[in-house]
């Protein structure tokens, strides 16, 4: 295997009782890149990010993170960002952030500290008593505060209000550490495409697109949402099933 | 500043061109220290690489100097500037003559409308 890439799947495949979620998956991803994860609901987006970080194990073909097998030394090179959040109600800020500097060597607490800061958020606020954006861009705070070698952001802008998607958009584009990569999984192309250097494009667990965003927009004369919207039309089926 | 970025082209030639503009119109003055990538980044809203690749080819024809110790400054070639100024001129006029042309204009018509002395072409007659 080549060990300068930092994501390599070979033949990566999964399925959940013989419902097919992924299949065939060949894919090497570089350092220092921003990468779009893009493909309709279902594709296959969340899977893959989950076979990557180790929640999920493939049913057929490899995948090895820096050259290793997904484990607890990926892990520690890592950060998530979960769809969902996880964080308990009772939990305070401060109880966050001395769990993630519990668990991860490369957290960043006083980077993590300023940044909550800026938004008004104080040690002792509970997570309870937080509207879901303010959540939502605490944990995407903890994540980016981590100097990882690849950051799996799995939905980062999904229902927030466009100023907040700006403010989680720039807060990506403005922490990450350089020689990482960052793998954003999403269907809002139009907010990140500014941002990417390439996009993987998913369709039924396969990739069937992976290349550089200024080389489509060379070679197509389009933007990376026209180009989506092309490859994954969907054809209306009318009465009876039949085609007018 | 004010980053006008469309769809159907690559990012960063249109980046460097903004760029270009900004720096022979005497935003960024000879000599003056330029904005680091992280900050133009921030500003665009696009990514680092992309802005240093941008910044890497205003390097190359030497609009943008790298000294080791102090950052990036601008030029202080004040003929590249000159030279840069009459390219881009060019550039939009050739545009702009084939945007009018198309429209069924002649030369003599296109330069009296632009001098604002021809009343007939203004009026249709």
């Amino acid at each position: 295997m080549n060990t300068n890439a930092l994501v390599e799947c070979r033949g990566l495949g999964k399925s959940f009782n013989g419902r097919i979620a992924l299949q065939n998956v060949d894919l090497t991803l570089g350092r220092g890149k921003v990468i779009g994860l893009l493909g309709p609901n279902g594709s296959g987006k969340t899977t893959l990010i989950k076979i990557l970080n180790g929640l999920l194990q493939p049913t057929t073909g490899t995948c090895a993170i820096s050259g290793a097998m997904p484990g607890t030394y990926t892990k520690s090179i890592i950060s998530y960002l979960p769809d969902k959040s996880y964080f308990a109600d009772w939990m305070k800020v401060n109880d966050l952030l001395d769990m993630f500097e519990g668990f991860y060597m490369d957290f960043d607490r006083a980077k993590a500290e300023t940044m909550c800061g800026y938004l008004g958020i104080h040690p002792t606020d509970r997570i309870k008593e937080m509207s879901k954006g303010t959540r939502e861009k605490i944990q995407l705070i903890l994540v980016m505060s981590r100097n990882a070698e690849l950051y799996l952001l799995d939905e980062p802008i999904a229902g927030v209000d466009p100023a907040a998607r700006d403010y989680i958009l720039n807060t990506i584009i403005n922490n990450y550490n350089e020689e990482g990569t960052i793998l954003i999984s999403t269907h809002l192309i139009t907010d990140i495409e500014k941002i990417l250097d390439e996009v993987v494009f998913l369709r039924e667990g396969r990739v069937i697109r992976h290349e550089a965003v200024d080389d489509i927009r060379m070679r197509e004369g389009k933007s990376i949402d026209e180009l989506f919207k092309e490859d994954f039309r969907m054809v209306p089926i009318y009465e009876g099933g039949e085609m007018r | 500043m004010e980053w006008k970025i469309d769809d159907s082209r690559p990012i960063w030639p249109q980046i460097k061109e903004q760029l270009m503009r900004d720096i022979v119109a005497g935003k960024y003055p000879m000599g003056s220290p330029f904005p680091t990538v992280r900050d133009l980044a921030e500003d665009a809203k696009v990514n680092r690489n992309t802005m240093q690749r941008a910044l890497s080819e205003l390097e190359n024809e030497g609009l943008v100097i790298t000294n080791r110790t102090s950052g990036r400054t601008v030029t202080m070639d004040e003929n590249l500037i000159k030279l840069t100024r009459g390219k881009i001129a060019k550039e939009k006029i050739v545009s702009f003559r084939q945007e009018m042309e198309d429209m069924g204009f002649t030369m003599e018509e296109i330069i009296s409308l632009m001098r604002g002395s021809d009343s007939d072409v203004e009026k249709g007659e």
